[in-house]
């Protein structure tokens, strides 16, 4: 590309800077990402604004696009990458200034399933979205979820399967959670290639999600319905 | 060199039929989720040689083993990575047992599934390690007796290419699909002429190519007509799944009758395909009742969209990715830097 063309960040104005913003994180530049991080904060931006006004807004653009099939995997996860390098500049700044928390997740693909590039979309989108995100990994039990509900307290549980032989598991952790008398106690929402509605209501989760934008609204809609119960 | 069995046999006839699923099909003996199908080689064999008795019987000429997720990338999920050799060989050689009893050519292929790691630069795998992976199970697989490496669900065109180049490390004929689920592409956004268009670019292309598993025996069909535009020669293989999982009395269930395998078995053939199965969901009464409508049916002209919705159900997206706006970013973009 010819100099002519080269943007100069640092010279742009608030609003362009922004939409310039949410450009590279659909080309998934990272660098260009924290650089404009660290100019809105320079400029005197809470780092909340930065957050939800260039990082979120611009991976929202992203996340309609990948649910229209107009990006793919490999776009989705470079975007998440430059998203990763702002948030690691902002998220010290969001705990120092008690930005508003929305609530706390906890994540895993279940046992006997490696895929986690859904799982890893989702919790990003969800720190993005301004939820504590506790992420399991793959390949993960029962017990391993229990425990993890035991030591982090979340809101929600997210799980994710990439394969039918492994989707009937996640029955498995929510069966177990109920013989535990510990299911209403969370908000459990479900993902992955071969799942559907229908599956998951089957299963007993609250929510299907077919993609990590819907994922974040369902949690943003639960965890405000859980906070306006009068006894919770 | 004297001409490989599948190679034989697509010469010979005009249509072959594979066959339908190993995970809903071990679930019905009472596999449990999450625990890995591959151990059962060893330790459930006589369940292994039922599935694939069932095929043979149902009328396949071709089945695949019980190995789809037996690599060491896989298995160490488990902690079984040291046991690639083994349980491969013995998922071959089950299937070399109940295929030379069958009285009739039946191909048994050595199933190889992907990797579920990411290639650099947006994941960790590389090329060396990929191929290095894929050439221990091909080969453990090519011990058992497999006739032929039958590389399924891909999504990356890295990873197809980094199996393909084991098989050929291995001595072994191949062939290879990809799963064909997001929005008419892969996951990783291939598309079905884009396959077409890669596997004659590789050092030894495959014997056939085609699409498995996805979502549905309609978009499957949809994703032929692709394959087909490039105007390849090369075999095609379809391996549908029976409809779409529904959970039902404590099990998946797949909402595609032996009816609709039937339809689809010939719209299929119609089309063109060579290889004829099907994928999750297809059990051995779909696959009789496929091999029934091939055999009884005449055939008829090469179907249109059109008929396979008329037939199989409604695409589960407008496009099937291979129009030229797709990839393309609807709005007004400002400058692209970098």
């Amino acid at each position: 590309m010819a100099d002519d063309d080269e943007i100069i960040l640092s010279e742009l104005s608030d609003d362009e800077l922004v939409l310039q913003m949410h450009d590279d994180l659909y080309d998934g530049l990272k660098e260009e990402i924290e650089e404009g991080v660290n100019i809105l904060i320079a400029r005197g931006w809470a780092p909340y604004d930065a957050l939800t006004k260039a990082l979120v807004a611009g991976m929202t653009i992203v996340g309609a696009d990948f649910r229209d099939g107009i990006l793919f995997v490999p776009e989705v996860l470079l975007a998440a990458n430059a998203m990763k390098g702002g948030m690691a500049i902002l998220k010290p700044l969001l705990i120092a200034t008690g930005a508003p928390r929305m609530g706390k997740m906890v994540i895993g693909t279940v046992k006997g399933d490696i895929h986690d590039i859904g799982k890893n979309l989702v919790g990003m989108m969800m720190e993005g979205a301004g939820f504590e995100v506790k992420d399991l990994g793959i390949n993960n039990s029962v017990e391993k979820y229990l425990d993890a509900l035991e030591a982090e307290k979340p809101d929600i549980l997210g799980m994710s399967a990439l394969l039918t032989t492994t989707m009937p598991y996640m029955k498995v952790v929510i069966d177990t959670m109920k013989e535990k008398g510990m299911r209403d106690d969370y908000i459990v929402l479900v993902g992955g290639a071969p799942l559907n509605e229908e599956f998951s209501k089957a299963i007993g989760a609250d929510a299907y999600c077919r993609d990590a934008a819907v994922a974040v609204e369902t949690a943003k809609a639960f965890v405000s319905r859980k906070h306006n119960r009068p006894n919770a | 060199m004297s001409q490989d069995l599948l190679s034989r046999l697509l010469d010979e006839r005009e249509w072959l039929m594979a066959d339908g699923a190993t995970g809903t099909n071990l679930f019905n003996m009472g596999l449990s989720s999450g625990e890995p199908p591959e151990f059962w080689n060893t330790d459930q064999p006589d369940n292994i040689r039922s599935l694939y008795r069932s095929a043979v019987n149902a009328g396949s000429d071709i089945f695949l083993t019980n190995s789809f997720g037996g690599n060491a990338a896989r298995l160490k999920l488990h902690n079984a990575q040291v046991r690639v050799r083994e349980l491969n060989r013995v998922a071959a050689d089950l299937g070399r047992e109940i295929a030379d009893a069958a009285g009739r050519p039946v191909v048994v292929a050595g199933s190889v599934g992907p990797t579920g790691e990411i290639f650099q630069p947006m994941g960790t795998m590389t090329h060396d390690l990929a191929v290095e992976i894929f050439q221990e199970q091909a080969e453990a697989l090519k011990e058992g007796g497999a006739d032929v490496l039958w590389i399924e669900t891909m999504s990356a065109f890295e990873e197809y290419a980094a199996a393909a180049e084991a098989a050929t490390r291995a001595g072994m004929p191949w062939c290879g699909t990809m799963s064909f689920d997001t929005a008419g592409r892969t996951m990783m956004g291939i598309t079905s002429a884009g396959l077409a268009g890669m596997v004659e670019k590789l050092p030894a292309p495959p014997i056939a190519f085609g699409a498995n598993c996805g979502v549905g025996a309609s978009d499957l069909m949809r994703t032929v007509l692709g394959f087909e535009t490039t105007g390849t020669s090369r075999p095609i293989i379809a391996k549908g799944n029976a409809g779409i999982p529904k959970y039902h009395e404590g099990h998946i269930h797949y909402d595609g009758t032996p009816e609709l395998m039937a339809e689809y078995a010939v719209l299929a053939r119609d089309a063109g395909v060579r290889i004829i199965g099907g994928c999750c969901g297809t059990m051995p009464d779909h696959l009789a009742a496929m091999r029934r409508a091939l055999e009884s049916r005449p055939k008829g002209d090469k179907p249109t969209p059109e008929d396979i919705q008329a037939k199989l159900g409604a695409f589960s997206s407008a496009s099937d990715g291979t129009g030229d706006t797709s990839g393309d970013p609807k709005r007004e973009r400002r400058g692209r830097r970098g």
